[in-house]
């Protein structure tokens, strides 16, 4: 029997690449919901989408520049933060944002993270956090915790993991949020706002990996996690970063973190020339044509 | 189109190697300039950022050479020219990312102030032992522009040509120099913004729905999108179709790693570039690049006073390299000479292509100094026999 269904555009259809659907992430994978978030967020902006481009690194996390229409831009493992600098302070009129996952941003790409956020450059960082290298199979992580079992923990993790809210806020971030993938309609918000923040603004989303993590670690399902983070998450603001730790299936504080203003490094830098060369010196705005 | 005033400092200088390149790519337009700090290359950054507030130009001292790397990489994207100066072990942590630029087709410089290695080795002191990095430093299929400066004057004319060169064929361009060249301070003669040529990023006309971020045309280099107008292009480090789209298939991986290599290799005769002096009835000819080319002159002179028919080729492009020069050579002289401050780089590229012809004669120099011209001597008294 032949059923004519009603064809309807897909609500992102404007911000993702239907032409690279079906996507390769996991069925229950968060990274699809924390993208779905993002687009919402970019709906509501009142910039253009043309004038926003987004920047992965390697992983799964990394294949968002992949499907999301916008000029898009899928780097090295790692390295998507020092592109997002270049591209942004070659062209300041650009809304640059780095999407990608905690193996890249925060294990191989420690380092950039660090300075970019130091140097509060006017980017937005969004880390999707599974606990573990996923793309490669699932190998233990900067944010693995203790006692998580992963292929290269299969003993379970001792290794103390970065709180990326505590290292985003000591290194000078100007925005700092975490929220779970369960938080959908606060994840969106929290994208919005740092968006429209001027500085080096951070989202941390806790995603769940159902193939790796739950398995290996006898979590259930995503759906499991997600009843997890339901009933183990908890909404503290401006929670001292200090306090924000994850343990192995502990509670995990959301919230919005830090919301502070400061000089960006361009306008660092614009006060710095002025100071040396007085009326010489011409504001820097951008240098391309 | 002709270089914006603004970057070009006319005049007559007396200046170091180093502060010539940056000049040059002052005067190419260059905006963006991701460094770190390493010997005996930094130079080049700091007249940079010295003259980069008052052109409208950015300089950012990035936390490592990955970064950097990545820096001028997004900086190009962003529609700025840009470079990056590096040496040593820099240039070893930039090759991940100089992969990078060649794939998605980055025009940029790096430029290479060759010291002595490996690891640390030699800080201060000149190498060209970085020759087959610069050809095969990052994993992969590709093929490379390298230029190599004799002299001050030459590194600012190079890094205009670097620029040009990147622009044009849209990828990452070396210019690999050494701590000689780079520190020695000579005469250096800029000259007004309207002599120099300078090369537009090649944006294309198609509208965004027409436009395919990787067709190409004849010249198998595509044209580049507006960042920030609409094209909502993506590129990736993947191997990939014009689309710029992730294609895992050895089809596609034949298809796009055989352009990145056509590209450059079907252009060549526009690329190569070298210096042909006294090679009419030559028995033996020198070939050699950057520093080391001025130190085989007064072996030369030596050579020629005692009777010897001895001629020379300086190649101011080394990769890619000029073949057919040297097969032609090969069958009408005894023997090729090949100085080169390394173990012997550049020699395996003359002895592959003089195919037993004629005698091939590697002068080897591990650095931390230049040759001693009597050893340059010897061999070319040795290569008449």
């Amino acid at each position: 029997m032949k059923v004519d269904a009603p064809v309807r555009e897909h609500p992102m259809e404007g911000l993702l690449r239907m032409d690279r659907i079906p996507h390769i992430w996991c069925p229950t994978c968060g990274i699809g919901t924390a993208l779905t978030a993002f687009a919402s967020a970019l709906e509501e902006q009142e910039v253009s989408p043309d004038s926003v481009s987004i920047v992965s690194g390697i992983g799964c996390t990394g294949r968002v520049a992949g499907y999301t229409k916008l000029d898009s831009y899928h780097t090295t493992h790692g390295r998507g933060i020092p592109f997002a600098v270049g591209l942004h302070l070659a062209n300041p009129s650009l809304k640059v944002v780095v999407f990608s996952g905690d193996g890249d941003l925060v294990g191989i790409g420690g380092n950039h993270f660090i300075h970019a956020a130091r140097r509060n450059v006017d980017i937005t960082v969004v880390c999707v956090n599974n606990f573990l290298y996923a793309m490669t199979g699932g190998q233990v992580a900067a944010t693995s915790p203790v006692t998580a079992n992963t292929s290269t923990s299969p003993y379970g993790n001792f290794e103390q993991p970065f709180s990326l809210p505590l290292l985003a806020q000591s290194c000078g971030a100007v925005y700092v949020a975490r929220w779970t993938a369960l938080h959908i309609r606060r994840m969106t918000k929290a994208f919005g706002e740092a968006l429209q923040k001027k500085g080096f603004s951070f989202v941390e989303v806790i995603a769940p990996c159902s193939t790796l993590y739950a398995r290996r670690n006898k979590l259930g399902t995503g759906l499991d996690l997600m009843k997890f983070y339901h009933d183990n998450s908890e909404i503290r603001h401006g929670a001292d970063p200090n306090d924000l730790d994850i343990g192995f299936q502990q509670k995990i504080v959301c919230g919005k973190f830090v919301d502070i203003e400061k000089p960006t490094f361009l306008d660092a830098m614009n006060d710095g020339y002025r100071r040396a060369f007085g009326d010489r010196y011409e504001e820097y705005g951008g240098a391309h044509a | 189109m002709k270089a914006d005033p603004k970057g070009v400092l006319t005049g007559a200088h007396y200046i170091d190697g180093n502060y010539a390149i940056a000049e040059g790519a002052l005067a190419a337009g260059c905006r963006f300039f991701g460094g770190y700090p390493i010997t005996p290359s930094t130079e080049i950054a700091e007249r940079f950022v010295q003259r980069a507030p008052l052109v409208g130009g950015v300089f950012i001292q990035m936390e490592d050479e990955m970064a950097s790397m990545n820096a001028v990489l997004g900086a190009s994207w962003g529609g700025v020219k840009s470079m990056t100066c590096t040496s040593g072990p820099g240039f070893s942590l930039m090759m991940e990312n100089f992969g990078l630029g060649l794939m998605l087709e980055t025009p940029c410089v790096l430029v290479n102030v060759q010291r002595g290695g490996p690891s640390t080795g030699l800080p201060t002191l000149p190498g060209q032992g970085d020759m087959m990095q610069a050809r095969w430093g990052s994993h992969g299929d590709y093929e490379v522009i390298a230029l190599a400066p004799d002299s001050p004057q030459e590194g600012f004319e190079l890094a205009i040509d670097a620029f040009n060169l990147s622009e044009t064929y849209r990828m990452p361009v070396l210019m690999m120099t050494d701590e000689c060249v780079g520190h020695m301070t000579e005469k250096v003669v800029i000259p007004p913004a309207e002599e120099i040529d300078v090369e537009p990023r090649r944006y294309t006309k198609k509208p965004p729905a027409e436009f395919l971020p990787y067709a190409v045309g004849d010249d198998l280099v595509p044209d580049a999108p507006p960042p920030g107008k609409g094209y909502r292009f993506h590129v990736t480090g993947l191997t990939h179709d014009e689309r710029g789209y992730p294609v895992i298939n050895a089809e596609a991986q034949d298809k796009l790693v055989r352009r990145l290599v056509d590209k450059v290799k079907k252009n060549a005769k526009d690329i190569i570039r070298f210096e042909e002096m006294d090679t009419d009835g030559a028995d033996v000819v020198v070939v050699s690049y950057g520093i080391t080319s001025r130190v085989v002159q007064p072996a030369i002179e030596k050579a020629k006073k005692k009777g010897i028919k001895v001629g020379q080729i300086r190649l101011i492009v080394v990769w890619p390299f000029p073949e057919e020069k040297i097969r032609e050579l090969a069958g009408r002289v005894k023997t090729l000479v090949v100085p080169e401050l390394n173990l012997g780089q550049v020699v395996l590229e003359v002895e592959r292509l003089s195919a037993g012809k004629c005698g091939v004669t590697p002068v080897t120099h591990a650095g931390g100094g230049v040759h001693d011209p009597e050893a340059i001597f010897q061999a070319i008294k040795e290569g008449v026999k």
